[in-house]
């Protein structure tokens, strides 16, 4: 890619970017399709990331044990996991599995409507095609990101517990007494607005691709893959900033 | 009440001409496609737009329906000047305008009803369901295709396709049809079927339409004028009967064929 083509690029993701907010804060609201984007959101990922979040709570737990026990602080391991797993793991997994389910889907579904015209059928029939096929999108990962990290953090919890409770027979009450005593309003509250952060970066980048691919189904393919390669990579930018961020409040 | 989209002075200097196009340029890059078209859509006149692959057409049509930007030249659609017009004086300008794609392009993720409803309830703000359903069976009845109300577009043959995406245009009462290849991938008998139907939606609705269309008995079945279009220029211009007479030498692989 030339540098006039890198800058091309630039100036198109801005004004998407900018025709997003502008859509996304004049009537008339899509609210009716943001609630069905909201369910279809939730929908797809909930088992997905259940069962993940599962696993890394018992994996994480077990891989940490080991350590702690070698200084005596076995007993510590409800308080660090829970922190770890509010704080990071919890939404990186949900942001990496919502950027390869949803991201594939978004830029897949909206990349075959370009090339099958339907996007400019609904634009040449004046439906605002923008506004119906991205913002809700867009509006729908944004909103749902939270909710689904607060469900990946309870269910990764569970499995931490499951594993500690195997191994050292703790109680669920005494587990979770020191899971709340750890954990603060801080770590839960920047916990979802960095979520927040993940699944608009998901959204407006998987429409984006599909929004503007290239013809052909080898456009599909090409807009479904740098959905869900960008997407992750922005979580991880997401994720740093927002550690960066955090630290200036904590000191 | 929809906002009308402010009247260009001196539009059309033929009061009959609901779209006028002239000297129209359009490139995509290094590659010109259309080099100074000029043509004119007079009131209930069936345009056809005959050409080879790759000659302009379909770019010609999407720049007269805001969907490309032409590079110059002027195009005025039912007295509004197209490349001039904001998003929303555009949007108020389409709602007269039917637009028959080349894929049909239906949405796949809703049923035929749902396609046709689609414009009714995002333009119109039509929910009531009685309405809904009267205006929705009328349209399916204009194309032949009302026991296919309830299928999905990947359960529709190509020419039930066709039919749907007319449908679904006509559902908003347009003033002017362009057709984009109406019948490319059409078995012959289909595409007598679809040609039927061009001409039938010019008697129920009055409708102007331009028709792109390389496929010749689609040309003469449905045109009441033809123009040639060759690298991205209109060459010649007549009936079918004229250009036929006139033994171009471009026209010679349609005629001959």
């Amino acid at each position: 890619m030339s540098f006039k083509n890198f800058l091309t690029r630039v100036a198109h993701v801005y004004r998407f970017n900018m025709r997003f907010f502008k859509n996304a804060f004049a009537p008339p609201f899509e609210v009716k399709e943001i609630l069905r984007q909201c369910f279809l959101v939730g929908n797809k990922s909930l088992f997905l990331i259940a069962f993940t979040s599962f696993l890394a709570g018992i994996v994480f737990t077990k891989q940490s044990r080991p350590s702690l026990a070698s200084f005596g602080a076995e007993s510590w391991l409800p308080s660090m996991v829970s922190q770890a797993v509010v704080r990071s793991l919890g939404p990186l997994i949900t942001g990496l599995i919502c950027a390869g389910k949803l991201g594939s889907n978004i830029g897949a579904e909206l990349a075959s409507m370009k090339v099958t015209e339907q996007i400019d059928a609904m634009e040449v029939s004046g439906t605002r095609p923008f506004s119906y096929l991205v913002v809700s999108r867009v509006v729908a990962t944004t909103l749902m990101l939270p909710i689904l990290v607060i469900f990946a953090d309870i269910v990764a919890l569970l499995g931490s517990f499951v594993m500690t409770n195997a191994i050292n027979n703790t109680g669920f009450v005494l587990y979770f007494n020191e899971v709340a005593a750890v954990v603060s309003l801080m770590d839960i509250s920047s916990s979802l607005i960095k979520s927040a952060f993940f699944g608009f970066s998901i959204g407006i980048v998987s429409c984006y691709a599909g929004y503007n691919s290239d013809k052909g189904t080898t456009g599909v393919g090409k807009s479904a893959n740098t959905a869900v390669v960008v997407s992750m990579i922005f979580i991880f930018v997401v994720d740093l900033m927002g550690l960066q961020i955090l630290n200036l409040f904590r000191r | 009440m929809k906002e009308q989209p402010a009247m260009v002075e001196n539009a059309t200097e033929d009061a009959t001409s609901v779209v006028r196009v002239r000297n129209l340029y359009k490139s995509f890059g290094d590659r010109k496609v259309l080099s100074g078209v000029n043509l004119d859509l007079k009131e209930r006149e069936n345009l056809v737009i005959l050409g080879k692959s790759g000659t302009g057409k379909s770019v010609l049509i999407k720049c007269m329906a805001g969907l490309l930007k032409p590079d110059s030249g002027e195009i005025n659609v039912l007295g509004y000047d197209v490349p001039s017009l904001s998003l929303k004086e555009l949007n108020t300008l389409r709602l007269q305008i039917g637009f028959s794609f080349q894929g049909s392009a239906l949405y796949d993720s809703m049923s035929v009803r749902e396609n046709l409803e689609f414009p009714l309830k995002r333009n119109l703000g039509i929910y009531e369901r009685s309405k809904l359903n009267k205006l929705v069976m009328t349209s399916l009845e204009d194309v032949g295709l009302e026991s296919a109300i309830n299928m999905n577009p990947a359960e529709l043959s190509g020419g039930m396709k066709k039919r749907v995406g007319i449908a679904r245009t006509l559902i908003l009462n347009p003033k002017i049809m362009l057709y984009d290849e109406p019948t490319a991938g059409l078995d012959p008998e289909t595409a007598t079927e679809i040609n039927e139907l061009i001409l039938s939606v010019r008697e129920k609705y009055h409708t102007a339409s331009i028709i792109i269309t390389h496929d010749l008995s689609c040309a003469r079945q449905v045109s009441d004028r033809i123009v040639a279009l060759f690298d991205g220029i209109n060459k010649l211009e007549g009936t079918f009967e004229e250009l036929k007479q006139q033994n171009a030498q471009e026209l010679q692989s349609f005629f001959n064929y």
